[in-house]
């Protein structure tokens, strides 16, 4: 290795001394097309065009040719002007085909994707049989190539990440108007159509900008998988911005390490699992809209559930006995509550923790005093919600018992307010039973 | 016409053939894209099957595509409904990560694994005719061109047979839940279908130019027809014209076959959106002016 430390450092360490200006290259290249795309792919997401930047990528590949063809050469600019107005096309393509024909919007987006790609094929394959001894490396961007990334070509991509950088700080506001309300921004007398054109043209540039590291066909990852990502962290799309972009940078290196450790492993698979990576992550533990938060929440529900109706269970036990110091065995309740025994034996325990029920002698339970207020009060609500159902909406009373064994658990003390506002003093519910007082008038027993 | 022209034309039709009859039923799903992604991700099946089998027979990478095809749509599914996460996103998160997969294992087997990067993604078809099957003393033609057979006689049946349920669970999902059709099974079948006409396409014309022998003839009938069984005959048809054209415009122009039948059909879906009759922009554009003219 060229300029290797004395000391021999082992190659996962050796990387981060920057051995070569190669290594520089492509780490810089990667991050900054990992921001790039970022960046511009969460407005794309936002929008439900996550595949427009498969579309287009694809899209790209006849204009890399055609701009071989027409210059002989394979300048940087040269390359990404080409790409630049191939991507252009297909997508005035894609809107054209929605608006003029019958055709759906992901038919546009397939047959743009496979019929400009097949024609950057046909040109390509052209090209290789033409004998030119200069065309040797258009073949890379089917798969990118980000170890042929040279200094020129980082400067070039830098700039254009800055750019488009500046130009979402500036154009914060108007963008994320209108990526979540154009019709809005368009009462408010924003230009929506030029900024519609104008965010088109920087999903654009960017994924031009990825195209020679990351190649055709993965550049949709990384337009995808960032946002899709960090959408799963927070509701800001600042926040949203800031973490894609990070998360497209953090990829960017991983396929930049991974390449390096090893000759034959490409950069762009690599990053496109490094990202992949981080979805998963944030697929299942982001707080609030993870995998695993939904489900703690669900389990979390579910005893709550449970909970509530036993208590109301026990207290109807109590109110047809007239009696609430009888105690009742697991066997009884499970009669009237169906639930395995010992999901059952649990929510006791539970409930007896909390100090809603205490355990009398033999197996059997009884409510507490602080058991009898909370089991009040939610039959109270079940009560209340059944007797609205059928005044207010006119649901026949053999139909208002369901709905109020689910409502019951979910409902809050201002909805409890409100209901016994509506409602007055009706001291009967549908099927002719008492409904329990408020608490303060509970209390007087 | 030599020998090798014939085979590579009949190859090239049964491709656009079998593609055209299981595309005519994404396009009306507006599942083109799960085609598409579905097109990319066959990759690591079919690296996994090569794999574990050590060889390039037929039936393991066919069994490891369809595996492949099929995770494809369940896990855009579960991304979609239990991760909330909209559906174009799900799926563009699935096909890139399992073809990056892909590629990442045909890189690392480089030497040993028998498929050259570069056929992922256009296969050539020229050298079809060439890899031919022997049984005992006689050669039945190019491999390619009882894969490619199978296959379309095998998409044929399944229309036929399932013709039925998949036109209703096409048009209206809701009413052929109710009458008892098992919706997620056609669908998972249809996936399965498509997976396997991909593979078995994968040799001659390479993973992403299948999409457009599944979607562009599919969607030029369209165009032309309100009648699914008319838009899958009349999709057959533009898909075979695409491959007739399209090997004509390679020779033309010496570059890809495959690349060159893509393109026809594109032409072709053009000339359907200016030209037809009922839905052509041309046609509608004259029955305007003649709406506007008609008063004075």
């Amino acid at each position: 290795m060229n300029g290797a430390a004395p000391e021999g450092l082992p190659p996962w360490l050796e990387f981060f001394t920057f051995p070569s200006a190669n290594v520089v290259y492509v780490l810089a290249g990667c991050v900054i097309l990992g921001i790039s795309a970022g960046l511009l792919g969460c407005f794309a997401f936002l929008r439900k065009r996550s595949l427009l930047g498969d579309a287009l990528s694809h899209a790209a590949l006849p204009g890399v040719c055609m701009a071989f063809m027409l210059t002989g050469t394979k300048e940087p600019l040269v390359v990404l002007s080409g790409a630049v107005v191939s991507c252009w096309m297909g997508s005035l393509a894609i809107e054209w085909i929605v608006k003029y024909t019958r055709c759906k919007e992901d038919s546009a987006l397939g047959m743009v994707l496979s019929v400009f790609f097949g024609l950057g094929i046909l040109l390509l394959t052209h090209i290789q049989k033409s004998g030119n001894a200069a065309q040797s490396g258009l073949d890379k961007f089917l798969f990118g190539q980000a170890a042929s990334l040279v200094e020129k070509d980082v400067y070039l991509l830098g700039g254009l990440g800055l750019v488009l950088c500046a130009i979402v700080l500036v154009g914060y506001k108007e963008l994320k108007i209108v990526s979540f309300d154009p019709d809005f921004a368009r009462g408010l007398g924003l230009p929506v159509r030029a900024v519609e054109i104008a965010l088109a043209t920087m999903i654009v540039l960017a994924v031009c900008i990825g195209l020679q590291a990351v190649g055709v066909v993965l550049m949709a990852a990384m337009l995808v998988t960032p946002a899709a990502a960090a959408r799963y962290w927070t509701d800001h799309l600042g926040r949203m911005l800031l973490l894609a972009v990070l998360f497209g940078a953090i990829s960017g290196f991983i396929g930049a390490y991974v390449s390096y450790l090893s000759a034959r492993m490409p950069t762009g698979p690599w990053m496109v699992v490094g990202v992949t990576s981080i979805f998963i992550v944030s697929f299942l533990v982001a707080p609030r809209r993870g995998a695993l938060a939904r489900v703690v929440r669900h389990r979390r529900f579910r005893r709550k559930t449970a909970t509530e109706n036993i208590l109301r269970t026990l207290y109807k036990f109590g109110e047809a006995a007239r009696d609430w110091h009888e105690p009742r065995s697991l066997g009884e309740l499970l009669q009237h509550r169906d639930m395995p025994m010992g999901f059952l034996q649990r929510t006791v325990r539970r409930l007896e923790h909390e100090g809603l029920v205490s355990e009398e002698s033999g197996g059997r339970f009884i409510l507490t005093r602080a058991g009898i207020e909370a089991a009040e009060r939610l039959t109270r609500l079940h009560r209340l919600w059944e007797l609205y159902l059928m005044k207010k909406l006119e649901i026949a009373p053999d139909h208002v018992h369901d709905d109020a064994e689910e409502i019951e658990h979910i409902l809050t003390p201002e909805l409890e307010q409100r209901l016994m506002d509506e409602l007055g003093d009706e001291g009967l519910d549908p099927h002719g039973q008492q409904i329990p007082a408020a608490a303060q008038e509970g209390q007087a027993r | 016409m030599t020998m090798d022209t014939f085979w590579i034309l009949v190859i090239g039709s049964l491709v656009a053939a079998s593609c055209s009859l299981v595309g005519c039923f994404l396009v009306l799903r507006r599942l083109s894209m799960l085609g598409d992604a579905i097109s990319h991700a066959v990759l690591p099946g079919i690296v996994i099957a090569f794999m574990l089998t050590g060889s390039r027979n037929i039936v393991p990478m066919l069994v490891g595509a369809m595996a492949m095809g099929m995770l494809t749509a369940f896990l855009t599914d579960v991304l979609n409904r239990f991760g909330k996460l909209q559906s174009d996103a799900a799926m563009g998160v699935t096909f890139t990560w399992l073809f990056a997969i892909g590629v990442i294992l045909v890189s690392k087997y480089t030497g040993t694994v028998d498929l050259d990067v570069d056929c992922v993604l256009y296969g050539e078809i020229v050298f079809a005719p060439l890899d031919t099957l022997t049984w005992g003393d006689y050669n039945l033609g190019p491999r390619a061109v009882w894969l490619t057979g199978a296959v379309s006689v095998f998409n044929l049946i399944f229309v036929l047979l399932g013709y039925k349920q998949l036109k209703i669970c096409s048009f209206d999902p809701a009413l052929a839940a109710s009458i008892g059709i098992n919706v997620a099974f056609w669908h998972y079948l249809l996936m399965g279908f498509v997976s396997l006409t991909t593979v078995a396409s994968f040799e001659s014309v390479g993973a992403i130019l299948v999409v457009a022998m599944l979607i562009v003839p599919a969607n030029t009938a369209y165009l032309l027809t309100d009648r699914l069984s008319h838009m899958l005959m009349i999709s057959v048809i533009v898909g075979v014209l695409s491959a007739l054209g399209g090997y004509a415009l390679a020779a033309w122009v010496d570059g890809a076959i495959a690349g060159a039948m893509a393109v026809v059909s594109g032409g072709l879906y053009v000339l359907a959106a200016l030209a037809s009759p009922r839905h052509g922009v041309l046609p509608k554009f004259l029955r305007q002016r003649k709406q506007l003219v008609a008063p004075e």
